[in-house]
């Protein structure tokens, strides 16, 4: 049996997937959710093969639920999105289908999906960038987080510094530190052009934080953060800071 | 600011010619008046350098100063004086310079000299004059082109903000989902989404209805929502008697309502309501709107959003006040008060 998740804020949006299922044998919907909380959970308990999620959900969209979980299954995305937005995401999932879509493109997705499963075993690895570039689009000033299955949304205003560590990076916030599964570049297209700046090849700094700058070595300085926590700033990082506090 | 003829190098070029020129004829003039050669060039020389550094003057001041187009008489008068000018002032500085007899041939010669002097101001301004008001014509047009530009750009801004894609393509799906197991019910939806449309594309920016209509008009708005959203969506509104009657600007109150439902229903999980309640005060139609919010996801906007910085903008265009358009949060609770001055 190939189970399957339907993640969708609207029931007859569920609906129509539902419908066009049917034909297909062998497929067994385990649950319907009505937003990303709930499809984490789900998926988590499930460990579907498929799921069909939607992008504009309450509380978290769908694509920051794709980044709390640990094993992404295959990813169908349903969504009302033009097709210039879905470019941007284009890359990284089995197939797309805009609201609303016919039986034929809907059976064309599945088949994509048979096809890929027997060719590749790999099908849901994600490009990073091409996520930040479409949170970006989406307008989300916001990081989502998950702590010992809590998740945890922080305002991006909230976020003194980020600081690699190894395979994660460390979020610093007024609350405490969160770790988050993904790459600094990703975190620097995602923030980059606003008050962030990469000041250190392991920082990117909140620029409204910092209260002072001291020189430390030959070119280089420490920044000093309202919060007293310093983070180093290499000459290029420096370069950068200065345009953006313009100095 | 023009451009003045000289920024062309091909313009600077005729000028130094036409003067060159000119020098040429003026000096074959003087041999004929019998002035030596020598004579000849010093008189032509201080002569049409003089004027051609008043032509010059006359060129750039008319860059920063255009008199209107039938002002001919300050024209003429212009240079008739500047010709007299350059005329006395050539005189006196030929006189230091040149013989007793060559000087009283230039006072013999001045009806003439005064004449050409005269005429070749004259053409110069023409020329320019008509040289800055052609510019003149090409900025207007070129201002006229980028207006209508920015004007054609707004309208279809409008016009998709007003169709919101998001809203007709899952409205749209809603509909596909319908058919199949409800027909009745997607028929409905059909004829509800297709009066709204049509609303939307004839409503006219500037018209004026009743309350009553613009009601009617949210009412089906919210009905295609309940489609979508009828689990979990309710709406009350409600209306004195008499506010039904009062007028507004048409769709002042759609933005608001939009922003309503996408905070207090796009964007939150439980069961919710939408409230939307008229009255009248003091000469002063009320409407207050109230919708729940998520308070962990979205923190209450601070004066006007977004979607409300439209509608607060539209009122002061119409009413020249800025604080008709307010909004609250309690708790969980958003409220937007709009208020319209009645005549």
């Amino acid at each position: 049996m190939i189970k399957v998740i339907i993640i969708d804020d609207e029931p007859l949006a569920r609906n129509i997937v539902k419908e066009y299922l049917a034909d297909h044998a062998q497929i067994s919907i385990v649950q319907e959710c009505n937003d990303g909380f709930e499809g984490v959970k789900a998926i988590n308990q499930h460990q579907p093969d498929l799921i069909f999620l939607d992008i504009q959900m309450p509380k978290i969209n769908g694509f920051e639920m794709l980044e709390l979980l640990e094993n992404p299954p295959a990813v169908i995305f349903t969504t009302a999105f033009d097709e210039y937005a879905i470019r941007a995401f284009e890359t990284h999932a089995i197939d797309y289908l805009l609201k609303p879509f016919s039986k034929e493109r809907f059976d064309k997705s599945m088949q994509k999906w048979i096809t890929q499963q027997n060719t590749d075993k790999n099908i849901s690895t994600y490009s990073a960038l091409a996520d930040a570039t479409f949170q970006q689009q989406l307008n989300q000033n916001r990081i989502v987080v998950k702590i010992n299955n809590k998740i945890k949304i922080i305002p991006l205003q909230d976020i003194y510094f980020i600081e690699a560590a190894d395979d994660y990076v460390k979020i610093h916030t007024s609350e405490g530190e969160y770790l988050k599964n993904k790459t600094m570049q990703y975190f620097e297209t995602l923030l980059g052009g606003g008050q962030f700046v990469r000041t250190h090849r392991s920082y990117i700094v909140n620029v409204q934080y910092i209260t002072k700058l001291d020189p430390y070595e030959k070119d280089t300085y420490t920044a000093i953060l309202s919060s007293g926590e310093k983070v180093s700033v290499s000459k290029t990082g420096y370069t950068k800071l200065k345009q953006v506090l313009g100095l | 600011m023009f451009l003045s003829v000289f920024t062309k190098n091909k313009f600077r070029l005729y000028f130094v010619l036409f003067w060159l020129a000119w020098s040429s004829v003026h000096v074959c003039i003087l041999l004929e008046w019998n002035y030596t050669l020598e004579e000849a060039w010093i008189d032509s020389s201080v002569s049409n350098i003089f004027l051609a550094a008043i032509s010059g003057a006359v060129i750039i001041s008319l860059k920063y100063y255009l008199p209107r187009k039938d002002q001919l008489l300050y024209y003429t008068l212009t240079c008739i004086i500047l010709a007299g000018v350059w005329i006395s002032v050539t005189r006196w500085i030929l006189s230091y310079i040149i013989q007793e007899h060559s000087l009283n041939l230039f006072t013999q010669s001045i009806p003439v000299r005064f004449a050409f002097g005269a005429l070749i101001l004259g053409c110069i301004t023409l020329v320019n004059v008509l040289f800055y008001t052609l510019q003149e014509q090409q900025e207007q047009e070129r201002r006229k082109n980028e207006a209508d530009r920015i004007a054609k750009d707004a309208e279809l801004y409008k016009l998709r903000q007003q169709l919101q894609p998001h809203f007709l393509f899952n409205s749209l799906n809603s509909i596909n989902a319908l058919v199949v197991s409800q027909p009745a019910e997607a028929r409905k939806m059909i004829q509800q989404l297709s009066e709204y449309l049509r609303n939307t594309l004839k409503k006219e920016e500037h018209k004026w209805v009743t309350l009553e209509e613009e009601l009617e008009y949210l009412q089906l708005y919210l009905d295609i929502e309940k489609v979508r959203f009828g689990h979990r969506l309710s709406t009350q509104i409600q209306s004195e008697e008499k506010a039904l009657q009062m007028k507004l600007p048409v769709l002042l109150l759609q933005p608001v309502v939009e922003n309503a439902i996408k905070f207090g229903l796009y964007d939150t999980t439980g069961e919710i309501t939408i409230s939307i309640d008229a009255k009248i005060s003091d000469k002063m139609l009320i409407i207050q709107i109230e919708n729940p919010f998520d308070a962990e996801i979205s923190k209450p906007v601070k004066g006007t959003g977004f979607g409300l910085s439209s509608v607060h903008k539209r009122l002061f265009l119409l009413f020249s006040r800025n604080d008709l358009l307010t909004t609250s949060a309690k708790q969980n609770i958003f409220v937007t008060r709009v208020k319209i001055p009645q005549q």
